[in-house]
């Protein structure tokens, strides 16, 4: 801004015309809290959002509340990710992880504060993005390392090699953690896609600040478009539709409610699609991490091989 | 019937000029209605009963023909009462394999002749094209115009190529394909389907699907109202049939809409209205199933072709 020409009483003029409130105090601008569906913030088809609050009683934002439709989108969006993303190679699927723990690191001080504003101490808010962001590094770690320690070479009773290896079981919906809403949703979701899988998540109803701010951090980690989409709203409207629609191939609940599990199992019978409680998991402590959570979304896949046996070389390989 | 007598023909180079904003936005107004429940189920079955099951590949063969005939009759066993397709479209080699497999069921062959898709032959070529569809037992012919031609002013040398190809038909249902695609302006399409209309097509049809863009709705509506000014000149109905790039069951529904309030109800069967596609027959299954079952369905428990 250049030099100020004419004062007013309670204006200035500045020298490019623009007239300018004295008051230093500016309006801010208030981020809108989208959801994530296919690498891309649109808004909920419905139109509907929802406002939670923290327990000051202040109104934490307007989120969108998506409908089934905005499932079934995702669902499309994942389904059409799979193949790319269990394609890759694993060491690929590693570094991208690491780089969402890159991007992460460096938008740290966004998350502390919106976890704070969700109830949160600032000790606690601290340690919980650190360990989110340990944990993607955990993860990273193991994208090209679980194949080898849950994969076999099994003994049979004629010339063939029989190996047993895990591959992707396609893509996975997740209703994520309600209470750790940062580092529960990072924890449920990095085993799934470290193991090649796509998966839609419904973030925490309740605290769904940072899981939405997450979604950023995914947009620019080099991640493809529909690997992991989030969506934000209500559990007892959505879980049916998580757990019944015909192209999901698992699906994790992370809450106790015992009504809910029941008729998520019964449902899931549909497909026979796998069906996974993370519900007396902390995910603070060492057993929040584990290589055998990428194992859960894991089909087993067996191949026979003939053994070849070359004239006169005595053996196969 | 033969072509009218020239003297009657409009001059092709004064067909009415086509607003394009105009038609855009009306065509988007068709993707605004919200059709839910008997609605949408009911306009589900009718565009599966309106699909015309393509297979126009080079690596086509007698079995994958035969497969694709079984799927249109056989569109979706675990919900018996499903309506068949409208009919089978393919090389006019494969004519005979599927009017042998389809036999008895109703089901139309459509044939592809005129040295589809690019019709650069000689007249001569696509006479014998056409004929040979026709003895292997076509009920329909597709044709191509020829659009090099079309686009060097020759009108009447495209009219006389599709009245030619008509009367190589015989009985047979005469598509005349635009290639819409290749015309480059709307202006040009509605001359496309006047000259089409005039020389003797019982239906128009945007594409080959071999040529993006495809069909299209704006596309799509400029050829009805070339249908609908027809009508009201001549009394007599012609067919339309979009193909290609129409792959899902919402957008086929918009198209029906289209229809409806272009051309009205008459148009509303498939005796006057066909989509040209082979992947929205399985969209449109899901979407059934779907209202009917209530879970969202996956392409897993469909068949593949």
């Amino acid at each position: 801004m250049g030099k100020t020409l004419v004062n007013k009483s309670s204006l200035t003029i500045s020298e490019n015309g623009l007239e300018k409130p004295t008051s230093s105090k500016r309006l801010e601008v208030l981020k809108t809290y989208k959801i994530y569906i296919g690498g891309q913030f649109p808004r909920t088809e419905s139109g509907r959002y929802y406002v939670p609050t923290n327990e000051a009683g202040k109104k934490l934002a307007n989120v969108c509340l998506s409908s089934r439709k905005d499932f079934r989108n995702a669902v499309v969006a994942a389904r059409g990710a799979v193949s790319g993303w269990s394609g890759r190679a694993a060491f690929n699927r590693s570094q991208i992880l690491y780089r969402m723990a890159e991007m992460l690191e460096g938008r740290k001080a966004q998350f502390i504060d919106e976890l704070i504003e969700q109830d949160n101490t600032k000790a606690k808010a601290e340690k919980e993005v650190n360990l989110a962001i340990d944990r993607l590094i955990y993860y990273a770690g193991w994208c090209d390392k679980f194949q080898q320690i849950f994969s076999s070479v099994n003994p049979v009773a004629s010339s063939h090699f029989n190996f047993s290896v895990p591959e992707a079981t396609g893509v996975v919906s997740i209703i994520a953690p309600q209470g750790d809403s940062l580092l529960g949703l990072v924890s449920v979701m990095a085993p799934v896609i470290a193991g090649g899988n796509t998966c839609v998540i419904l973030a925490s109803e309740t605290k769904p600040l940072c899981s939405v701010t997450f979604s950023e951090v995914l947009h620019s980690s080099d991640l493809p478009g529909g690997v992991v989409n989030i969506l934000t709203g209500k559990i007892q409207e959505l879980a049916s539709w998580f757990v019944d629609h015909m192209d999901v191939n698992a699906t994790i609940y992370c809450e106790k409610d015992s009504n809910t599990q029941k008729s998520m199992r019964e449902k899931s019978a549909l497909n026979l699609k796998r069906i996974f409680f993370y519900d007396k998991v902390n995910w603070y402590s060492a057993a929040g991490q584990s290589p055998y959570f990428i194992l859960d979304t894991q089909e087993i896949k067996t191949t026979w091989h003939p053994v070849e046996n070359i004239a006169s070389a005595g053996a196969g390989y | 019937m033969g072509a009218p007598s020239s003297t009657l023909l409009p001059q092709f180079s004064l067909t009415p000029r086509i607003d394009q904003v105009g038609v855009e936005e009306r065509a988007a107004r068709f993707t605004t209605r919200s059709i839910k429940k008997e609605a949408k189920l009911n306009g589900l079955l009718l565009v599966l009963n309106m699909i015309d099951l393509t297979t126009l590949e080079g690596k086509d063969t007698a079995g994958k023909v035969k497969q694709l005939c079984y799927k249109a009759m056989h569109p979706h066993d675990a919900y018996p009462g499903l309506p068949g397709v409208a009919a089978i479209c393919v090389y006019p080699s494969m004519v005979k394999v599927a009017k042998k497999a389809v036999d008895g069921s109703g089901i139309k062959i459509a044939s592809v002749a005129t040295a589809f898709p690019s019709g650069q032959a000689p007249r001569d070529v696509k006479i014998r094209d056409t004929k040979y569809a026709v003895n292997e037992g076509a009920d329909e012919v597709d044709m191509v115009i020829s659009r090099g031609k079309f686009h060097e002013g020759e009108y009447n040398y495209v009219f006389d190529e599709i009245a030619a190809i008509k009367e190589a038909c015989g009985e047979a249902r005469l598509k005349v394909i635009l290639e819409t695609g290749e015309l480059g302006t709307l202006d040009k399409v509605r001359r496309a389907s006047d000259i089409a209309m005039h020389a003797g097509a019982d239906f128009i049809k945007t594409s080959t699907g071999k040529i993006q863009p495809a069909a299209t709705m704006p596309v799509t509506l400029v050829m009805l109202e070339a249908i609908r000014d027809f009508y009201y000149k001549t009394g007599k109905m012609i067919g339309m049939k979009p193909a290609g790039g129409i792959s899902k069951s919402k957008l086929a529904v918009h198209y029906l809409v289209m229809v409806k309030e272009v051309l009205g109800e008459d148009w509303l069967t498939n005796q006057w209205f066909r989509f040209g596609a082979s992947s929205l027959a399985n969209d449109v299954l899901m979407q059934i199933v779907k209202e009917k079952t209530g879970v969202y369905q996956s392409a897993n428990y469909f068949s593949i072709d």
